[in-house]
């Protein structure tokens, strides 16, 4: 029979129940999401105009480099893993992760790894401040003292993002109910499923990359020192063979968010179900061979250049197939647009955009003027922002209701959209423009020429960050005083989560579910 | 039950394999493939090692490759490095001999590493040094000046459309990294010094005092 | 409502950019990509307006399925949701279709690339090194070499003064190179990775340490370019510059000459002998150039990276130790024996030794510095 939850705070530090997990990584990657956030408001501040005013430019490229690492490692990936944690055991009628203990661990090292990378603030030599991409030798030979406590924060997240993964794909492949084939599966299953095994292809090659630095600044070998024989081109090969899949690691589970929601608003089937699944995984096989066109000014051969710029403007493909398939789905639907759909919505569109500049960085000969200006910078934000913080931010919409049992407040979450929407487009459009007439990224200051669009781009951030407050705010609320929630929740939802009463018991599907409720969708 | 747990058991023992031959795929097998596939595409200009070759090249006298010369210094490295002439013209096929010259203005033993790369990358392939002071490590003392000597054949069967190539060489300072080559210096100059002295002392035995000085001197300047 | 207001609002966006090429901005408010002045820079620009161009329409097509969707087939206008969710032929369609787009974009950047790639048979051979934070410049063959350092004074940068228009991008000693020349760039860098970029000559080239890149260029327009450093490179990746001059063949051949001449009146000024403020008004000068970047404009540094120079062990000590570390470098110091002249190193090492509370009393003369680099 069921057990309810330990009492007081042993629960959380015991705990193996995968609601409980999934909501302790979900906090704790909203904490992480407003530490990263403030870092982003510094550095608008220092950019709200030409000058040195805030902050000295040592500190500003902490700021950079932290404000990179705590939203990819800290905000976006630990949010996947905190929705796959609750959802992916109620979506294929499992009664919990197959791996419970390590699921705790996973979970626990994470604030010891943010804790270790945050302390270097209050080190002498201060936080690392060569950049989210740590090339060497700016990060090795060059590097501050701390950068040795950088690579173990890196080594620990990645151990945990890899007992993550595991779980996930063990989860996945053996806990199942009966007639849960793989095909019957909700995308956000398969997204996560392919997103998994990228995670335990990847993080082991970036464990391999910190350690070589480890050995290289305490062990005297030479893998990236050319004096010794090494090359410094290797870390960036090495790195982006990483740093690509990570890539999209960040963004697959949105696409899985946004194949549940947006057929439930539009209450009809996904279109191209299947066609999803092979394009998410053309997608992921394609991440591993594209990785030097972020490295297309590092003088390659010809040959080289060639062969990564086909690679990369193959990915155009199906991407395009998934953005069809979602616009096909809307087609002759019935929609009605709720705070969680207006947020998927706006992540095609904008992660869309996204698309379209990625395809013009794709082009070698003219990524020479892109590369390292704010162009790319609006590239990669308007693929991150809208789609990884988007596509959380309806997932937390859509789904609060089936864990808190309550439902959140329609009108301020349309004013929550609406803030964070107009914020991003504020804030990172402009990028285009400054990037395209010159502005170089990670520079303190600048010339006036980019002044305007600068300023603009500050005042929308902190635009974006008051809209985080104010979900914050929606959050808190719903929970402590939201009305009650029916379990289905939402008119045109399907699938096993919506099954269960709301808020969802702490056990669920201890018994395997009845296979009529299990249909693709 | 128990056969799913089985089941589990055995995917995770699938995963972690798959974790520790992707950690040892990027320490182990990534930096010696790379390495592999820069010296078979001549990918980064990175140049070869020695060549050898049992049959003697045939010299293509129709054709003129430009072959320049460039010296370039790492941070922290304060020798005076310099190649002997900035461009030479030579035929594909024709050993060529040609040195760069350094020299160590410090008052300590140095240990310099030059590090090839060239222009454009393509032609790695088809330049073959078969002497070159980049293979070492080179050690100078005190002052000391050197000719580092470098041969070379360009290859007949280089790309017509290649008419420059540029050889250029990264001077890093490795006397860190090279306590022994600094120790072996250190026993020679002291060699050196003694074995002069004693010359001195057996042939003009009224000045070895001030010769003593004199020695001394120029081989630790008073700096 | 308000999603057709979010829909004029992109319509507006992408309008916008398409009225580029006509608007041409030149202030504060410039939207696009320099056209650049030689003729990869111009086919650079085109294939950037055309691939953002087919963007513009893919998007046009999607973006308003999107709309009209949301438009007619809301819930509100009491619709019923049809249920079709599957298609092969459409399926089909838009693989193909990309897959053709694509195909039409790579056949131009490919001819376009192996353009920018063939870098033989260059006039002008110029070796472009980066330092931390400053470019040297080495004219190949021809004895002319020169540190680039940025000279907008730390007064602007602080907000105690106005901005000039070149702010940040201007140099004491540009790039010269002559009009229609084929000039090749041989990249690298002395310490961490750097990437030298003019947008104006479309080129960009990653400076790292033991590799030589090249690149190349042959400007159309004579005039003033400037770019910046394009990779991260420590803390003052923002404020090493670079200027280009391009002039007229009869001028660069007189600038060239000017530059080796320069070099023997270096030689003839270090035979003279200088007075106290002399040397002290050059070398604040210079300290401000070269050092305070790093050991700051009032000598305190920024411990631990970068030692203080009020009260240091080498200013206050013997003047073999202080020249030594400012000639050779060392510990994490690089060798400032070629970037300053004679003039120069003797004027910032008196400086040093007599300001910040350091009081020597002691005159380096130019022919010190010179005899210690010939004593060595």
């Amino acid at each position: 029979m069921a057990h309810g939850p330990a009492k007081g705070i042993t629960r959380w530090f015991f705990t193996t129940n995968h609601k409980d997990i999934g909501t302790m990584y979900l906090w704790f990657s909203f904490a992480m999401f407003l530490l990263g956030g403030s870092f982003a408001l510094v550095i608008r501040m220092e950019l709200f105009q030409p000058g040195l005013q805030i902050v000295e430019p040592n500190f500003f490229n902490q700021m950079t480099t932290m404000h990179g690492l705590i939203m990819v490692f800290g905000a976006v990936m630990p949010a996947f893993v905190g929705l796959a944690n609750w959802m992916i055991p109620m979506m294929i009628g499992a009664p919990d992760m197959a791996l419970p203990r390590m699921n705790n661990w996973s979970f626990w090292i994470l604030p010891f790894a943010f804790a270790l990378l945050v302390s270097t603030f209050f080190m002498e030599g201060g936080a690392p401040n060569f950049g989210w991409t740590f090339y060497a030798p700016l990060s090795t030979t060059y590097a501050p003292d701390t950068v040795t406590f950088f690579i173990f924060g890196v080594h620990i997240m990645g151990a945990s993002s890899i007992m993550g993964a595991i779980n996930i794909v063990a989860t996945i492949l053996n806990l199942r109910a009966p007639g849960m084939t793989l095909m019957k599966m909700p995308l956000f299953v398969w997204t996560w499923l392919i997103t998994a095994y990228l995670l335990i292809a990847v993080m082991p090659v970036l464990a391999g990359v910190v350690t070589m630095m480890l050995m290289d600044i305490h062990f005297g070998t030479s893998f990236f020192d050319a004096a010794g024989g090494g090359d410094p081109v290797l870390f960036q090969h090495v790195f982006w063979f990483f740093g690509h899949p990570e890539v999209y690691i960040m963004i697959l589970p949105a696409f899985g968010i946004v194949s549940a929601i947006i057929p439930t608003f539009a209450r009809k089937p996904l279109f191209g179900y299947s066609s999803m699944v092979y394009a998410t995984a053309s997608i992921a096989f394609l991440s591993f061979i594209v990785w030097a066109h972020h490295m297309f000014t590092v003088g390659m051969p010809l040959f080289g250049e060639l062969v990564f710029m086909y690679a990369t403007m193959l990915i155009a493909i199906p991407t395009g197939v998934k953005v069809f398939n979602w616009v096909t789905t809307m087609w002759q639907g019935a929609m009605t647009f709720e705070t969680p759909m207006l947020f998927s919505i706006a992540f095609v569109i904008l992660f869309t955009i996204g698309g379209f500049s990625g395809l013009m960085l794709a082009i070698a000969p003219v990524d020479f003027q892109y590369h390292d200006t704010y162009f790319v910078v609006a590239h990669f934000h308007y693929v991150l922002v809208p789609g990884a913080i988007f596509s959380i931010t309806a997932a937390v919409y859509y789904w609060l209701p089936k864990w808190s049992g309550k439902m959140y407040d329609e009108s301020l979450g349309q004013v929550h959209f609406w803030l964070a929407f107009i914020g991003l487009n504020v804030t990172f459009f402009p990028m285009h423009f400054s990037g395209l007439a010159g502005m170089p990224r990670r520079i303190p200051d600048y010339n006036p020429l980019w002044a305007d669009w600068n300023m603009i781009s500050s005042i929308g951030a902190f635009l974006f960050g008051a809209a985080q407050i104010l979900f914050l705010y929606i959050v808190i609320r719903t929970i402590v005083s939201g009305k009650k929630a029916t379990d289905r929740v939402w008119e045109g939802s399907h699938g096993l989560e919506w099954t269960v009463p709301s808020p969802a018991p702490y056990h669920t599907f201890t018994t395997p579910p009845p296979k009529e409720d299990m249909q693709s969708y | 039950m128990a056969a799913e747990q089985k089941q589990i058991k055995n995917t995770l023992t699938k995963l972690l394999g798959l974790v520790v031959v992707m950690f040892v795929f990027a320490i182990w097998i990534m930096p010696p493939l790379y390495d592999l596939i820069c010296e078979v595409a001549g990918l980064n200009g990175k140049t070869q090692g020695q060549y050898v070759s049992a049959v003697e090249a045939e010299v293509d006298n129709s054709r003129w490759v430009n072959v320049q010369f460039v010296a370039i210094n790492n941070e922290g490295m304060p020798w005076e490095f310099q190649p002997n002439e900035f461009s030479i013209k030579v035929h594909p096929g024709a050993a060529t001999v040609t040195h760069f010259v350094a020299k160590n203005p410090t008052d300590r033993i140095m240990v310099g590493q030059a590090v090839p790369s060239m222009v454009p990358s393509n032609a790695t392939n088809y330049f073959h040094k078969t002497e070159c002071f980049c293979f070492n490590k080179q050690t100078l003392g005190p002052g000391e000046e050197a000719e580092l000597g470098l041969r070379f054949i360009v290859d007949q069967d280089l790309p017509k459309a290649v008419k420059t190539i540029t050889l250029s060489y990264s001077l890093f300072d490795v006397t860190d990294m090279s306590s022994s080559e600094v120790e072996s210096k250190a026993k020679e100059l002291q060699a050196l010094q003694t074995n002069e002295l004693s010359i001195l002392t057996e042939f003009v035995p009224d000045e070895s005092r001030n010769n003593n000085v004199h020695v001394a001197n120029r081989m630790q300047p008073l700096i | 409502m308000l999603i057709t207001c979010k829909r004029s609002l992109a319509l507006l966006f992408a309008t916008s950019l398409m009225l580029l090429p006509a608007i041409g901005f030149a202030d504060g408010w410039q939207l696009n990509m320099t056209e650049g002045v030689t003729s990869i820079s111009k086919e650079v620009y085109g294939l950037h307006m055309t691939v953002f161009y087919l963007c513009c329409v893919i998007g046009v097509f999607v973006f308003g399925a999107m709309f009209i969707s949301m438009f007619l087939h809301r819930k509100s206008r009491g619709v019923t949701a049809s249920n079709f969710h599957e298609s092969i032929t459409l399926e089909l369609l838009w693989t193909i279709v990309p897959a053709v787009i694509l195909i039409v974009i790579a056949i131009p950047s490919t001819t376009l690339l192996k353009k920018v790639y063939d870098t033989d048979e260059a006039e002008i051979d110029i070796l472009v090194t980066g330092h931390q934070w400053k470019w040297q410049y080495e004219y190949l063959g021809e004895d002319v070499s020169f540190f680039s350092i940025l000279s907008t004074p730390a007064s602007q940068i602080n907000n105690e003064e106005e901005k000039g228009e070149h702010y940040l991008l201007e140099v004491d000693k540009p790039l010269v190179i002559p009009v229609d020349t084929k000039v090749r760039f041989l990249v690298t860098a002395g310490d961490v990775i750097h990437s030298w970029w003019v947008p104006d000559l479309a080129v960009k080239r990653d400076a790292i340490p033991g590799y030589t890149n090249a690149a190349w260029t042959r400007v159309e327009v004579e005039g003033v370019y400037r770019g910046q450093c394009a990779e991260l490179c420590g803390k003052d990746h923002g404020f090493m510059p670079i200027e280009v001059h391009v002039v007229s063949k009869a001028k660069y051949a007189e600038w060239i000459g000017a530059k080796k001449a320069e070099v023997v009146a270096i030689a003839e000024a270090s035979k003279k002998v200088l007075e106290l403020d002399e040397l002290m008004a050059t070398g604040e000068e210079v300290y401000n150039k070269n050092c305070a970047a790093c050991h700051q404009a009032d000598g305190k540094g920024l411990p631990p990276a970068f030692p203080a120079i009020a009260g240091s062990a080498i200013a206050m000590g013997e003047l073999s130790g202080h020249l030594n570390r400012v000639i050779n470098g060392g510990k994490g110091m690089p060798p400032f024996g070629e970037q300053l002249t004679p003039v120069e190193a003797a004027a910032v090492i008196t400086f040093q030794r007599n300001s910040f509370g350091n009081n020597m009393g002691q005159l380096v003369q130019p022919i010190d510095v010179v005899t210690f680099k010939q004593g060595q």
